[in-house]
């Protein structure tokens, strides 16, 4: 167990290493970091001093290092446009965007997993019918298109809900500011977390339906009938608990691709968070700031999935021995 | 649900009649024909290609000619609306532009977009895993770790990447020429990964079989052996991927034309048309952002409802 831990996390060291130069390659060769640093005016021996300092003269291993050991750190340096350090950047407009996610996640999970249940127990009935048909429209709408549709009805139409911004926040000690405590941050978060959710939404109720099938035509389903045990035992104790592994992996992936996707979300409703920042950032070619969500994004997935390999070996008895049992 | 146990659809039959006569016949014709949401779905996927093609045929107007649109007819409503004029069936924009002609080309750009970058991944994606699966080995590992580096981001934060990436390099002043084929290669990369990994599975057990074992005997080279014999083998499932990347293509560039990073409003896709329409949601003129939601909305649908299609149908467990 402890072996195989230790395994997963080397290879997810490797991943965020491969993603660092991928980082670093972007830095020192997409354009020149001292020419997007300094102003027009500058002589050209400021400028051979600024490289000097930046240590940009070294061997590009050495400054591979040292941009790996900094990014350790978290630390990338000063954006190009705003003259400000990145980490403290991202950092305050991290509780905006995991905030969102957080809330669009749970959404998701809570609709999708029953409605999923639904749909496969019960996939003859209307109601059931219903939900698979919204369920591909809720997948053929790209999410930008969602959120519009939104605003137009509850914005401009009914004029409920406010349209962009987070609304009021509060800050929890010096690093969190929340919108969950005062009514106008929980009114504007109502629909960018709809918006975020429903395309996840639609892809667990449907993976969640297509496993249920799958699992409800096995022979251990028919035994479990046969012993007279209760259909709500069969369908709950039986059947969705095998289901559970595939839906963990996709849901696990799902939940960190929320956190990209909240950059479409984020810039439909105007939201202040990452995502945002990081669209700016690729528009203006800022390129600190994207290296840094780069690697950020990726030690978010690298951290989702270890917890899933670990909830795998929690959840499939199998995968337990096997994984005592050695390489597998 | 393991690739390998797909086959494809024509494999079945081996009379010497014509491909086309054995089509016909096939159990993917017959539940083409059998299910009515994929006759409709495959109908208006076939008209609203027709309509991309033949755009400047069929267009009113064309919207990108200066000389043919005037400012005086610009934010008209569409014709069956109060205030319409009969020459805008479905209203103007704010340069005068017919916004019916401008979603037929719009339409065309978002299409050719589509398909190109679902060719690019796909030759890429199809190459590189019928080559790891066909060495094993070092090159094997290499394109595989490749493959789950880059797994790990979502498709369209990888083509959002490649397309910032590529605006850095080429020069700002000439974005209108290169726009779009720096968005059909963006797109195209962040795709090949799926399509890599089911044909290097399908292609490790293909490689086998007695077929391949007989083609190596009488000494074909491998490059013979994977075009010729294992590729159309293992193409059933690859189609599926396609027509589903299909879908999700066209969503990822209406989407970075959206966020503003795509296509420029000059030669506007429908993702252009609708970041545009946007901004005229608040002072009410929502038939500039409805009617290009719509037809992405409308294709998008169509195109997944025939990758659900041929996924069943491809499918030998479900029947």
């Amino acid at each position: 167990m402890i072996a195989f831990i230790v395994r997963r996390l080397f290879a997810s060291i490797g991943v965020l290493i491969a993603v660092g130069l991928i980082a670093f390659v972007m830095f020192r060769y997409v354009g020149d970091p001292v020419n997007q640093m300094v102003g027009v005016e500058t002589s050209t021996a400021e400028r051979a001093e600024l490289r000097e300092q930046l240590g940009l003269n070294e061997p590009a291993i050495v400054q591979a290092l040292r941009f790996l050991v900094h990014a350790a750190r978290f630390d990338f340096g000063l954006s190009y446009q705003f003259k400000q350090p990145v980490s403290a950047m991202i950092g305050a407009r991290l509780p905006a965007t995991l905030e969102l996610a957080a809330v669009a996640s749970i959404l998701s999970l809570l609709a999708g997993v029953p409605l999923g249940v639904y749909t496969a127990l019960r996939r003859d009935s209307a109601l059931a019918k219903l939900f698979q048909a919204l369920s591909l429209v809720g997948i053929s709408l790209p999410t930008f298109l969602t959120g519009i549709l939104l605003i137009y009805l509850f914005s401009v139409t009914l004029g409920w809900l406010p349209s962009f911004g987070r609304g009021e926040v509060v800050p929890i000690g010096a690093w969190w500011t929340t919108g969950l405590l005062t009514v106008s941050g929980l009114k504007s978060l109502i629909m960018p977390a709809i918006t975020l959710a429903l395309f996840q939404m639609t892809l667990i109720m449907r993976l969640v339906r297509a496993e249920m099938l799958e699992v409800l035509r096995a022979d251990y389903i028919r035994f479990a009938r046969a012993r007279g045990l209760s259909e709500r035992a069969v369908h709950f104790r039986h059947a969705l608990k095998n289901t559970l592994v595939p839906v963990i992996t996709v849901v696990g992936l799902q939940l960190g691709s929320i956190v990209a996707f909240s950059i479409i979300t984020e810039t439909v409703f105007a939201w202040p968070g990452m995502g945002q920042l990081f669209l700016q950032s690729v528009q203006n070619v800022d390129i600190p700031i994207m290296a840094a969500y780069l690697l950020f994004i990726a030690f978010l997935f690298v951290i989702i999935n270890l917890v899933v390999d670990l909830l795998y070996v929690a959840v499939d008895p199998r995968l337990r021995a096997s994984v005592r049992g050695g390489p597998g | 649900m393991s690739p390998s146990t797909l086959e494809p659809a024509k494999a079945g039959s081996s009379s010497p009649r014509s491909f086309l006569a054995r089509l016909w016949d096939s159990d993917l014709v017959a539940s083409f024909f059998a299910s009515k949401t994929t006759l409709v779905a495959g109908l208006v996927t076939l008209i609203l290609v027709l309509a991309a093609v033949l755009a400047p045929l069929i267009a009113p107007t064309n919207p990108f000619n200066p000389a043919t649109n005037f400012l005086i007819d610009s934010l008209t409503p569409p014709r069956f609306v109060a205030g319409g004029d009969p020459r805008f069936l479905l209203g103007t924009d704010d340069q005068g532009r017919d916004m019916a002609s401008a979603i037929l080309y719009g339409l065309r750009v978002s299409l050719m977009i589509g398909v190109l970058s679902v060719l690019l991944g796909g030759a890429i994606g199809i190459t590189l895993g019928l080559i790891a699966g066909y060495a094993g080995g070092w090159l094997d590992a290499v394109i595989m770790r490749v493959a789950d580096v880059q797994l790990t981001f979502p498709a369209i934060l990888i083509a959002l990447l490649l397309d910032g990436v590529a605006q850095a390099l080429l020069k700002n002043s000439n974005r209108e020429q290169t726009a779009f084929g720096v968005l059909v290669v963006a797109i195209g990369l962040s795709f090949w990964v799926q399509y890599a990994r089911t044909v290097r599975g399908s292609t490790m057990v293909e490689k086998n079989r007695d077929y391949v074992q007989a083609a190596r005997l009488i000494g074909l080279s491998p490059a013979r052996i994977l075009l010729r014999h294992i590729l159309p083998n293992v193409m059933g499932p690859v189609l599926v991927i396609a027509t589903i990347n299909l879908a999700i293509a066209i969503i990822t560039e209406a989407t970075l034309s959206f966020l503003g990073v795509g296509l420029p409003p000059t030669q506007p896709s429908l993702g252009t048309l609708i970041r545009i329409g946007q901004n005229f949601l608040f002072s009410g003129e929502w038939w500039i952002v409805a009617f290009p939601s719509l037809t992405l909305a409308v294709l998008v649908l169509a195109v997944n409802l025939l990758g659900d299609w041929l996924r069943d149908a491809l499918n030998p467990r479900l029947k």
